[in-house]
C-alpha cells in the first residue's frame, strides 16, 4: 500500500526536464535527485517529501532513454507516478528500477497538487482521501508482476541464469 | 489475418509461429548496444547478476560519444569505466575515440545491424537502424545489462501504423521534412507503444539517409520501433558494409494494422518544428521571421554524408550571418574523411563554420556548443525540448540539413531556395 501527497504536472513531461542532460555526467542517485525536475519546477527538490506521488498527463516520460530519470524521481522520494498514459521506455525503465508506475486517465485528471492518495499497487485501486473519490487502474500483468517479485529485472535474469 | 514486419521478426526471435499485439515474449537478440552515459549504469546492474562474461563479445557494442572527447574529469572516468569493462570482457566493438561516431551512425556504418535483426540499445534513438528492415528499439540500462548477461529481452508485442509513401520528393526536400511533417500530423505520442511501418510505391525515391533520418525520428512519435520495407536500395547498403547474413521480412497483405497513414511526398514542403515539441511544425513558406544565434548541423539524425553534402550545396561561395555561429559535426570519421575528400570540409571552414569531430556534443545540451539564455537555434537534430540544448529559456528549432545552412546565412530560419539561386 502507497501513500502521499500528489505533486500534478501536464502532458509530455520529458525526461530532459525530470533530470537535465548536463547533470548525465554522473549516475549516483542522490546527486541526480538534487536536480530532478527543476528545469521546470525549482521548488521541486526543496517541497518533495518522501512518499510523494506524481500525477501528470499523457506521455510521461518521453524523450531520452536515460533511466536516470526514474532513477532521480526514485531517489527524490516519489513513491509512485500516475499518468494517462507513459512514454515506453521510461514504462520498462520504471518497472525495471523498481519505481511504481500506474496508468490511470480518470485519476491523473481529477486529482489536485496536494490531494492525500492511497493505491493499492497489487489491485490497481486508487483513492483520493481529500476527496473521497475512487479510481480503478489497470494492475500489472503476471509476467510484470513476476519481474517486480522477483525485486526487479535484474534479480529476475539472475534467477533464470541460475536454472541454466 | 496476417502479420506486421515486426511480428514477424519478433516472431522468429522468440521461436514462435506467430505472435499477437499485446503478447509478452522474450527475444533472442543480435545486438545490445549502450554509450558512456547508459553504459556506466548498466555496468553496475550487470555486475550483479552472477555472470563472469557477456553473452556474446561479438554481439555487444559500446560506443563513447556523448561527452566524448571527455568534456569534464566526471566524464572522462565514465568512460573510463566503460572502457576498462570493454577491454575486461573483449568487446569486440568498443569503438575508442578516433575509431568511433555518433552511435546510431556508426552502428550500421560497420555493418553491425543487418535485416531481420532484433537489436536492443541503451538510447532511444536506437530506432534509427528500423530503416534496414530491422526490429530495433531504444530500452533502459536494466535492459542492456540484463541483454548483455542473457542475450534476451522481453518485449510486448507492439501494434502498428502503416505509413504509405506515394510520390517523389521536391528540390531542398529531404527525409527529414517527411518525417517532422509526419509528427506534426499524429502527434508527438501519435504512435505510443506501436510500431510504424514504412512502405510503398514512394519507397524507391528515399536514400538510405533519408530512411535512416526518418527511422531515427519514430521515437519523437513516441514508437516503439520504425520499420522500413527492404528494397534494391536496402540490400546494396547490407552488401557494401556487412558480411552477416541477413533475412529479410515482409508484411503479409492482410496484416493488422491499427491506422493506416497516406503520404503523398510531393505534396511535403520543407518543415521547422518550432519549440517546445517535434509535433509543433510548419512548413518553410509559414515560418515568418525568426532570427537565430546559432545553427547546429549534424547528430545521429541529420550527420551523414547527404546532409554534409545538401549544407555544402547551400554554404558554397557564402558566408556564415555575422551575429550566427554556426557548428558542423560529421557523423562519425568515416564521414568525416569522405566529407574532406570531397571538399565539403573546406566550404564550411570557408562559409565561417567551425567543424567538429564527431561527438553527440551540441545535441543534448552537453558541450560543444550550449546555448544562453534566451539565445535561438536551428538545429538539423530531433529534439527541441525545454532546455535541450542549454539555459531553459534557450530554443530549439528543428530542420533539415538545407534549411539550417540556408537559416546560417541569413541570420534567420530560412528556404535554401532563398540563399541557392
Ligand atoms: S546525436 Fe543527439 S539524439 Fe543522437 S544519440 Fe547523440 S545525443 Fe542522442
Amino acid at each position: 500500500m502507497i501513500q502521499g501527497k500528489v505533486i500534478k504536472y501536464g502532458d509530455n513531461i520529458d525526461t530532459d526536464v525530470i533530470i537535465p542532460a548536463r547533470y548525465l555526467n554522473t549516475s549516483d542517485p542522490a546527486e541526480l535527485a538534487k536536480h530532478c525536475m527543476e528545469d521546470l519546477d525549482k521548488s521541486f527538490a526543496a517541497r518533495v517529501q518522501p512518499g510523494d506521488i506524481i500525477a501528470a498527463g499523457r506521455n510521461f516520460g518521453c524523450g531520452s532513454s536515460r533511466e536516470h530519470a526514474p532513477i532521480a524521481l526514485k531517489a527524490s522520494g516519489i513513491s509512485l507516478v500516475i499518468a494517462e498514459t507513459f512514454a515506453r521506455i521510461f514504462y520498462r525503465n520504471a518497472i525495471n528500477i523498481g519505481l511504481p508506475i500506474l496508468e490511470c486517465p480518470e485519476a491523473s485528471r481529477a486529482v489536485a497538487d496536494g490531494d492525500q492518495v492511497r493505491v493499492d499497487l497489487n489491485t490497481g485501486r486508487i483513492e483520493n482521501l481529500t476527496s473521497g473519490s475512487i479510481y480503478q487502474a489497470e494492475a500489472f500483468p503476471d509476467f510484470m508482476q513476476d519481474i517486480i517479485g522477483s525485486g526487479g529485472l535484474i534479480d529476475y535474469v539472475r534467477g533464470r541464469m541460475g536454472q541454466r | 489475418m496476417g502479420m506486421t514486419m515486426t511480428q514477424k521478426i519478433l516472431a522468429a526471435h522468440s521461436g514462435q509461429d506467430r505472435v499477437e499485439p499485446g503478447q509478452l515474449i522474450m527475444a533472442d537478440l543480435d545486438l545490445v548496444l549502450g554509450n558512456d552515459i547508459t553504459t556506466p549504469v548498466a555496468i553496475r546492474e550487470f555486475e550483479k547478476i552472477n555472470t563472469k562474461t557477456v553473452f556474446d563479445k561479438r554481439r555487444v557494442a559500446i560506443v563513447p560519444d556523448h561527452f566524448t572527447p571527455n568534456k569534464d574529469i566526471k566524464s572522462a572516468e565514465q568512460c573510463r569505466l566503460i572502457r576498462n569493462f570493454a577491454h575486461h570482457h573483449e568487446i569486440e566493438n568498443y569503438f575508442e575515440i578516433g575509431r568511433m561516431g555518433i552511435e546510431h551512425a556508426l552502428i550500421p556504418e560497420k555493418g553491425l545491424a543487418v535485416p531481420g535483426d532484433v537489436i536492443i540499445g541503451a538510447d532511444s534513438h536506437t530506432c534509427t537502424y528500423g530503416a534496414l528492415g530491422a526490429f530495433s528499439t531504444g530500452v533502459g540500462s536494466t535492459d542492456m545489462a540484463a541483454g548483455m548477461a542473457s542475450g534476451q529481452c522481453w518485449f510486448k508485442v507492439p501494434e502498428a501504423i502503416r505509413f504509405n509513401l506515394n510520390g517523389k520528393l521536391q528540390p531542398w526536400v529531404s527525409g527529414k521534412d517527411v518525417i517532422l511533417h509526419i509528427i506534426g500530423q499524429i502527434g508527438v505520442d501519435g504512435a505510443l507503444y506501436k510500431s510504424m511501418e514504412f512502405g510503398g510505391a514512394g519507397l524507391a525515391a528515399l536514400t538510405m539517409d533519408d530512411r535512416f533520418t526518418m527511422a531515427n525520428m519514430a521515437i519523437e512519435a513516441g514508437a516503439k520501433n520504425g520499420i522500413f520495407e527492404v528494397d534494391d536500395k536496402t540490400l546494396a547498403y547490407v552488401k557494401e558494409h556487412s558480411t552477416r547474413e541477413y533475412k529479410v521480412y515482409k508484411a503479409d497483405e492482410d496484416a493488422g494494422y491499427v491506422r493506416v497513414v497516406n503520404i503523398n511526398l510531393s505534396d511535403i514542403r520543407p518543415t521547422v518544428a518550432f519549440p517546445h515539441l517535434p509535433d509543433n511544425t510548419r512548413t518553410i513558406d509559414e515560418v515568418g521571421e525568426i532570427t537565430i544565434d546559432q545553427v547546429v548541423i549534424g547528430s545521429c539524425t541529420n550527420g551523414r554524408i547527404q546532409d554534409l553534402r545538401a549544407a555544402a550545396r547551400v554554404l558554397k561561395g557564402k558566408k556564415v550571418h555575422s551575429k550566427v555561429r554556426t557548428i558542423i559535426f560529421p557523423a562519425t570519421q568515416k564521414i568525416y574523411l569522405q566529407a574532406m575528400r570531397e571538399g565539403l570540409l573546406e566550404i564550411f571552414v570557408e562559409a565561417g563554420a567551425a567543424v567538429s569531430t564527431p561527438t553527440c556534443g551540441p545535441c543534448l545540451g552537453g558541450h560543444m556548443g550550449v546555448l544562453g539564455k534566451g539565445e535561438r537555434a536551428v538545429a538539423t537534430t530531433n529534439r527541441n525540448f525545454v532546455g535541450r540544448m542549454g539555459h531553459p529559456e534557450s530554443e530549439v528549432y528543428l530542420a533539415s540539413p538545407a534549411v539550417a545552412a540556408a537559416s546560417a546565412v541569413t541570420g534567420r530560419i530560412s528556404s535554401p531556395e532563398e540563399v541557392v539561386k
